[in-house]
C-alpha cells in the first residue's frame, strides 16, 4: 500500500467535481442556521456523525470488496432525499472518470458499465481506493473527511468566512473523524458477515429537508 | 410480566380478510402496558387502539408490538395516548420494537400518538415494516424531545421499510444526552423539539412517483427509491409537527 496514494485520492484538487457541492451548507447559510465558525462546526459535526458515518461505512465496505450493487441499494435506502441521491450519483460518475484515468482497473470498468449514470459516490470511492491499492481504513477516512471538508470550504465562499477559521474547525473535528472512521470500518467488516443491515443508517433531518428546499431555488452557487 | 431489570410486554395483532367484505382479527393479544382493543371500524377496515395500562417504557423495559395484515385485509391502528419514555429504577436502556407486515392487497394505517422522551430516560425504538408488492401502508412516527420546557432523555430510533423484499428506507435518529455531537445543530434538528416521519407505500407510485417538494423550510415530501414516499419534518412542538404531517398526507391524495 502506498500512503501517497491516499493523499492523491483525498486531495481537494483531485478532479472529481466535489468543489461544486456544498454538502448542504448553502441551504443552511440561507436559512440562517450557519452564521459563522461556531455554527459551521456544529453543522459539520452533525453531518460527520450522520451522512459522514454512512458514507464512510459504504466506502469501507466497497474497499473490502462487498458487491457494489448491493451497497448502492443500501445507499439509496439511506438517502431519502431524491436531490441528494441525484447529487451522490453525479459525484460518483465524476469520481469514476477521474479514478479510471488515475488507477485503471477492471473493477472500476465493471462498476462504470453497471452504473452508466453513476453509482453513489462513496461506493465508487471505495472501489477507487481498492484500485489505488488502499484499504478500508483509507476509504473510510477519505469519505469521513470529505463529509466535512466540502461544507467548510463552501462556507468560506458563502459567508466570506476567514479560511483560517474554517480550517481550524476541521482540525477541531479531527478526533471525531478518527472515531467515525473506526466505527465505519467495524461496520463494513460486519457487512461482510451479516449483509447491509450492519451498515449504519444515521440521518440528519435538516440535511434531507434542506436539500429539497435548495433544489427548488432558481439560482444557486453550489449544485447541492 | 416483570423480569430482572424491567417489564417485558408483547402485543400481537393479526388482521384477516373475513371473506364477507370485512376484516376480522383472529389474534388480538396483549398484556399490562400494551393492551390492543378493537373499536368500531368503517367499511372493510378493522380498527384497533393500543391502550397503555401502565406508564412507560421505563429504563430496562422491553416492549414489542407485532401486527400482520394478511392478503386483502385492512387495519387501522392508533393509540389512546402519547407514549412517554421515563427513567426507571434500573439504569438500563429501554427498548420498544415494532414489527409490521402487510401482505399483497392488504392495507395498514399505523398511526400511534407521539413518543415523548422525558428527562433522564433512555429508549431505543426499532420499527421494521415488510410490505408486499401490492400492499399499502401509511405509517407515522413522531418523536417529542421532553415534556413542555423539559430537557429530553436519550432517544434512538431506527425505521426500516421493505417493499417486495427490497429495503426502500433505512433511517436512524439519535437525540438527547449521549447522542453523537451535532444532533441538535444546524444539520440535525436545528433546535426543534419535535421530529416526525410519515411513510406512504402504494403500488401505483411505481408508475407515477410522488413529486419531491419542500413544505416550507422544515418539512419535505421525498419520493424514495421504490413505490414509497417519506415525509420528513421538524417542528417547534408536537402540535405543529402533527399539522405538517397531516397537511403532507392530504397533499398525497
Amino acid at each position: 500500500m502506498s500512503r501517497a496514494a491516499l493523499l492523491v485520492l483525498a486531495d481537494g484538487r483531485f478532479p472529481a467535481g466535489g468543489h461544486a457541492h456544498s454538502g448542504g451548507a448553502e441551504a443552511a447559510v440561507k436559512a440562517g442556521r450557519i452564521t459563522g465558525a461556531a455554527s459551521l462546526e456544529d453543522f459539520c459535526r452533525g453531518r460527520l456523525h450522520t451522512a459522514g458515518l454512512v458514507a464512510a461505512s459504504l466506502a469501507a465496505a466497497a474497499a473490502l470488496g462487498v458487491d457494489a450493487v448491493v451497497l448502492d441499494e443500501a445507499a439509496d435506502a439511506r438517502t431519502p432525499s431524491p436531490a441528494l441521491r441525484l447529487a451522490a450519483r453525479k459525484l460518483g460518475r465524476q469520481l469514476m472518470r477521474a479514478a479510471r484515468a488515475t488507477w485503471p482497473s477492471q473493477e472500476l470498468d465493471d462498476l462504470a458499465r453497471r452504473f452508466p449514470k453513476g453509482a453513489h459516490q462513496p461506493v465508487v470511492l471505495g472501489v477507487a481506493a481498492r484500485a489505488a491499492g488502499l484499504g478500508a481504513v483509507d476509504a473510510a477516512y477519505c469519505a469521513g473527511y470529505e463529509s466535512v471538508s466540502g461544507a467548510a470550504s463552501a462556507t468560506v465562499r458563502l459567508l466570506s468566512l476567514d479560511p483560517f477559521d474554517a480550517t481550524a474547525v476541521l482540525a477541531r473535528l479531527a478526533p471525531e473523524v478518527d472515531r467515525v472512521a473506526d466505527r465505519a470500518v467495524e461496520a463494513a467488516r460486519g457487512v461482510v458477515d451479516e449483509g447491509t443491515d450492519a451498515l449504519p443508517a444515521a440521518s440528519a433531518p435538516l440535511l434531507e429537508i434542506g436539500a429539497e428546499v435548495h433544489a427548488g431555488w432558481p439560482v444557486r452557487l453550489f449544485a447541492s | 410480566m416483570t423480569v430482572a431489570g424491567g417489564v417485558r410486554a408483547v402485543a400481537r395483532i393479526v388482521a384477516r380478510d373475513d371473506g364477507r367484505g370485512g376484516t376480522s382479527l383472529p389474534v388480538l393479544d396483549g398484556d399490562g402496558p400494551l393492551a390492543p382493543r378493537r373499536t368500531r371500524g368503517s367499511g372493510a377496515e378493522a380498527r384497533v387502539v393500543l391502550v397503555g395500562a401502565m406508564s412507560g417504557p421505563l429504563g430496562g423495559d422491553h416492549f414489542s408490538v407485532e401486527a400482520d395484515v394478511e392478503a386483502g385485509a385492512r387495519l387501522r391502528v392508533g393509540s389512546a395516548a402519547a407514549t412517554i419514555a421515563l427513567p426507571g429504577q434500573s439504569k438500563g436502556e429501554a427498548r420498544y420494537d415494532v414489527r409490521l407486515s402487510v401482505a399483497d392487497g392488504g392495507e395498514l394505517h399505523w398511526l400511534p400518538e407521539q413518543l415523548i422522551s422525558a428527562r433522564g430516560s433512555d429508549l431505543y425504538v426499532t420499527t421494521r415494516v415488510d410490505v408486499g408488492a401490492t400492499g399499502r401502508l401509511v405509517l407515522r412516527e413522531e418523536q417529542v424531545l421532553g415534556r413542555v420546557g423539559e430537557e429530553p432523555g436519550r432517544l434512538g430510533s431506527r425505521l426500516r421499510v421493505c417493499v417486495a423484499g427490497r429495503v426502500v428506507l433505512d433511517q436512524e435518529l439519535a437525540c438527547g444526552p449521549g447522542a453523537p455531537g451535532g444532533w441538535d445543530g444546524p444539520a440535525g434538528l436545528g433546535g426543534s423539539r419535535a421530529v416526525g416521519q410519515l411513510v406512504v407505500v402504494r403500488p401505483e407510485f411505481a408508475d407515477v412517483p410522488v413529486t419531491a417538494r419542500p413544505l416550507g423550510e422544515n418539512a419535505a415530501v421525498l419520493p424514495l427509491a421504490g413505490p414509497a414516499a417519506l415525509v420528513s419534518a421538524v417542528a417547534a412542538d408536537a402540535l405543529r409537527l402533527r399539522r405538517l404531517l397531516d397537511e403532507a398526507l392530504r397533499s398525497l391524495g
